[in-house]
């Protein structure tokens, strides 16, 4: 096939011009070999990858979105679990930057015939594959495969209730986008905290980069030991973050509000009375966010239940800024992509 | 069991059934022990095989109330073979295997098994314990008297709980004129749910499922009430929170028969292990997270739980250590922390990583040698009348070990098929240099074997 002189120009010159201010962008971010958790990022790090995103944004606001920057380069994407925005925001994130991405889902591969995880990442690992993007249902699946796999790079799409470090970075990004600077913002997570992976990484994000996080709900979806229980050690960056039952209260003055799924099994265990009265004490709505600061923004991560977290005034209303989160990830992702599945180059 | 006389030369001999903690020899002939302390030069017969022990510990040989050998059903983790050469290197002599086999220890005929198979194979001796219920399933009694008859030592359904109440009122009440203790897995299964460790901060950021202290709490609150409703003998196995120290004081204070048992891992290492990086940098998790040799049933728990155990160890409050050797293969371990099996390879780490308490001062030598023999055999009774002393015409059973060698902890120079422990690299101080049963040798360090003994 022989494309018009004129495209082939463009693209040749897209293709330039973008590697050469990704490189430009990027030299400032400290090595890394794989993206487990905040946990392990500092203050400027974070300011590093989210610079780095700033400068993938752009790619991808081009006519053409392609970049040479990843080219030779394999990236699997490892999913143990239904995904829709993550592993299609991934997925854009190493095409647009040139990998080659290879999707496997776990249905009619090996796994259905029993292969274990480890099994199943050094197979991979075998094939020359620069990155794995693993999203599972356990907690700490990707530790198991960065303790074992000498000559991949690592990064969490997800694991359990653990993590959810890439989702984390891209609401950072996405705030810092809309309101400048995250330190001494107050950021307001509510809904069912204690089984969120993603609620879990944004603490650790928000409270590295100097947000006031609190966390609300039921108590009995709260993470109560995270910052208590005894013996265990609080991380001294976590010593900050809040909790509290009362919605109308939490709000008060927040910079940020987000809410979270709240799956519906979590009445028939018994975390909930019901449904009805989850709505009625810690719905995000327009009566309660009046008493947020003017120009809050209002985030979810997605996949919404609107209606139940979320009533859809809001979630569609001015303050919402979802989408936005959305193409933010496919940013933050390019950065990362570009940062771990460039190793031992 | 044919071994010639034996004399253990100039070793500091600690027997907690009869107070003595002295330096001096043990004489053995024909498998018992012939003289202990002093031994005069007439009594010593000719061609009599010396070890020097000077600078070493002699005590009766260890006892564990509470270790898998996983045979029949499960030989892929362990044998009667590897399981008791374990034991013999980590110094034990006489070791109770728990029944949680396949198919379960519940009738005479699975005993004879054991019994059969340990006489060919074992290098230590081995004491059945029987179910409490038929098929492990909590549902009808096991014919406790026809077991009991057989050899086993104690009834114990362990790896599951006894969950109905009045199952357990009924053994507790039934067992009674047998002499024998139902041993007491504590586990409220509704509380424990899904947990794969302690429930409390280290979960809680790994995002891992829980088990409360409570779901050992309230089994042994509702067994130590079932004890005192039937006045049978209740034990309980590998107790972990400070909470169910509070309980066990209590129930000893009121005077019913309980008796409990502490692991090594539970006095010695706590849920940070599960984080990683203990002694390093605790401050992030990292690729040595989620060590799946750290999940283990009653979960690793908190500094002030350990701290709370080896007080209550050192009064007397606990009787016993027991192991819960529980050896697995490399698969059931090499997975996720949710998907891992529960348990810790410990017989061949026992006594390096108890007499941590004793070289901080906070346990005395002499009583963790209570705490390994006097302590366990008290517990089951009759059956181990001699086996915890060293007093003449005992078998000679002995423990010889080195209290203050430091090694370090590979894995893959245990004994035991399974591999699975939390303290593989990590130094340890106190070493077994050799085990005698009935007076024969069944271990010898490697490192003796080119020096003391002549």
């Amino acid at each position: 096939m022989t494309l018009p002189n004129a495209i082939e120009n463009q693209i040749g010159n897209g293709i330039e011009n973008a590697g050469a201010q990704a490189d430009l962008e990027i030299t400032a971010v400290p090595e890394r070999r794989h993206v487990l958790d905040l946990d392990d990022f500092s203050r400027p790090e974070i300011n590093a990858l989210l610079d780095s995103a700033k400068g993938m944004a752009e790619v991808l606001g081009r006519d053409i979105k392609k970049v040479p920057a990843l080219r030779g380069r394999v990236i699997v994407t490892l999913f143990y679990e239904a995904s829709t925005r993550t592993r299609i925001s991934f997925e854009e994130a190493g095409k647009v930057l040139s990998a080659d991405v290879i999707n496997m889902s776990t249905s009619g591969s090996s796994v259905e015939k029993g292969e274990s995880l480890l099994n199943t990442a050094l197979t991979i690992q075998a094939m020359s594959v620069d990155a794995i993007v693993i999203r599972h249902p356990h907690s700490g699946a990707p530790y198991l495969l960065a303790r074992h796999l000498d000559r991949v790079g690592i990064i969490n799409a997800g694991d359990g209730m653990h993590a959810h470090p890439t989702q984390a970075l891209l609401d950072l990004f996405t705030v810092r986008e809309k309101l400048g600077a995250l330190e001494g913002l107050k950021i307001v997570i509510v809904g069912d905290v204690l089984h969120s992976r993603v609620a879990r990484s944004d603490i650790w994000g928000f409270a590295k980069m100097g947000a006031q996080v609190v966390l609300c709900g039921p108590n009995t979806l709260l993470p109560l030991d995270l910052l208590g229980g005894d013996g265990g050690q609080i991380p001294t960056e976590l010593a900050s973050v809040k909790m509290d039952t009362d919605l109308d209260r939490a709000i008060q003055d927040a910079d940020v509000v987000m809410a979270l799924r709240l799956q519906s099994e979590r009445q028939h265990s018994g975390f909930l009375p019901s449904v009805r009265e989850y709505i009625r004490r810690w719905q995000v709505t327009e009566a309660r966010l009046t008493r947020a600061k003017p120009g809050v923004l209002v985030m979810h991560p997605g996949p919404m239940n609107e209606g139940i977290e979320i009533s859809s005034s809001i979630a569609h209303g001015g303050s919402s800024v979802i989408e936005e989160q959305v193409t933010s990830g496919v940013a933050v992702r390019m950065a990362l992509l570009y940062q771990i599945a460039n190793q031992g180059r | 069991m044919g071994s010639g006389p034996l004399l253990i030369k100039g070793a500091r001999i600690i027997d907690a059934s009869s107070g003595m903690d002295q330096v001096g020899h043990i004489l053995v002939v024909d498998g018992k022990i012939a003289a202990v302390g002093q031994v005069s030069q007439d009594q010593v017969p000719d061609g009599c095989q010396t070890i020097d022990a000077a600078g070493l510990v002699a005590c009766p040989g260890f006892i564990d109330l509470h270790c898998h050998l996983r045979e029949p059903g499960f030989e892929f983790k362990e044998t009667i073979a590897s399981g008791t050469r374990a034991a013999a290197k980590g110094g034990f002599t006489s070791i109770c295997a728990m029944p949680n086999t396949e198919p379960p220890i519940d009738n005479a005929a699975v005993v004879d098994f054991l019994r059969f198979r340990s006489q060919a194979e074992a290098s230590v001796k081995v004491f059945p314990i029987a179910c409490v219920s038929k098929g492990r399933l909590g549902r009808e009694l096991s014919e406790m008297e026809e077991l009991a008859s057989a050899g086993a030592v104690a009834f114990s359904d362990d790896g599951d709980p006894v969950y109905d109440a009045t199952l357990m009122r009924l053994a507790l009440a039934y067992s009674l004129d047998l002499g024998l203790p139902i041993i007491d897995h504590c586990q409220d299964l509704s509380l424990s749910g899904n947990g794969v460790m302690a429930e409390g901060a280290v979960a809680s950021r790994l995002g891992l499922d829980g088990i409360p202290a409570a779901a050992e709490e309230s089994m042994i609150a509702r067994d130590i009430a079932l004890a005192q409703l039937t006045g049978g003998r209740l034990h309980l196995a590998h107790i972990s929170t400070a909470g169910s120290i509070h309980l066990l004081r209590q129930a000893k204070d009121r005077g019913l028969r309980v008796t409990a048992e502490v692991c090594p891992h539970h006095l010695t290492i706590t849920d940070q292990w599960v984080l990683g990086g203990v002694g390093k940098d605790a401050g992030a998790a990292g690729p040595f997270s989620y060590d799946t040799s750290t999940k283990v049933y009653p979960p690793l728990r908190t500094q002030r739980d350990v701290d709370a155990l080896v007080q209550a160890l050192a009064e007397g409050v606990i009787d016993c250590i027991a192991t819960d050797h529980a050896p697995h293969d490399a698969t059931s371990k090499q997975c996720t922390y949710e998907e891992a099996a529960f348990g810790i390879s410990v017989l061949e780490t026992a006594l390096g990583s108890t007499m941590q308490m004793v070289h901080q001062g906070s346990l005395g030598l002499a009583d963790l040698v209570h705490s390994l023999t006097v302590g366990p055999a008290g517990v089951v009774g009759p059956a181990f009348d001699g086996l915890a002393s060293l007093n003449t015409g005992t078998p000679a059973d002995i423990a010889l070990f080195d209290p203050d060698l430091e090694w370090v902890v590979d894995p893959q120079e245990f004994q035991s098929q399974g591999k699975n422990t939390p303290l593989a690299g990590v130094t340890l101080r106190g070493q077994v240099v050799a085990t005698f049963v009935d007076g024969k040798m069944v271990y010898q360090s490697e490192t003796s074997k080119t020096g003391a003994a002549s």
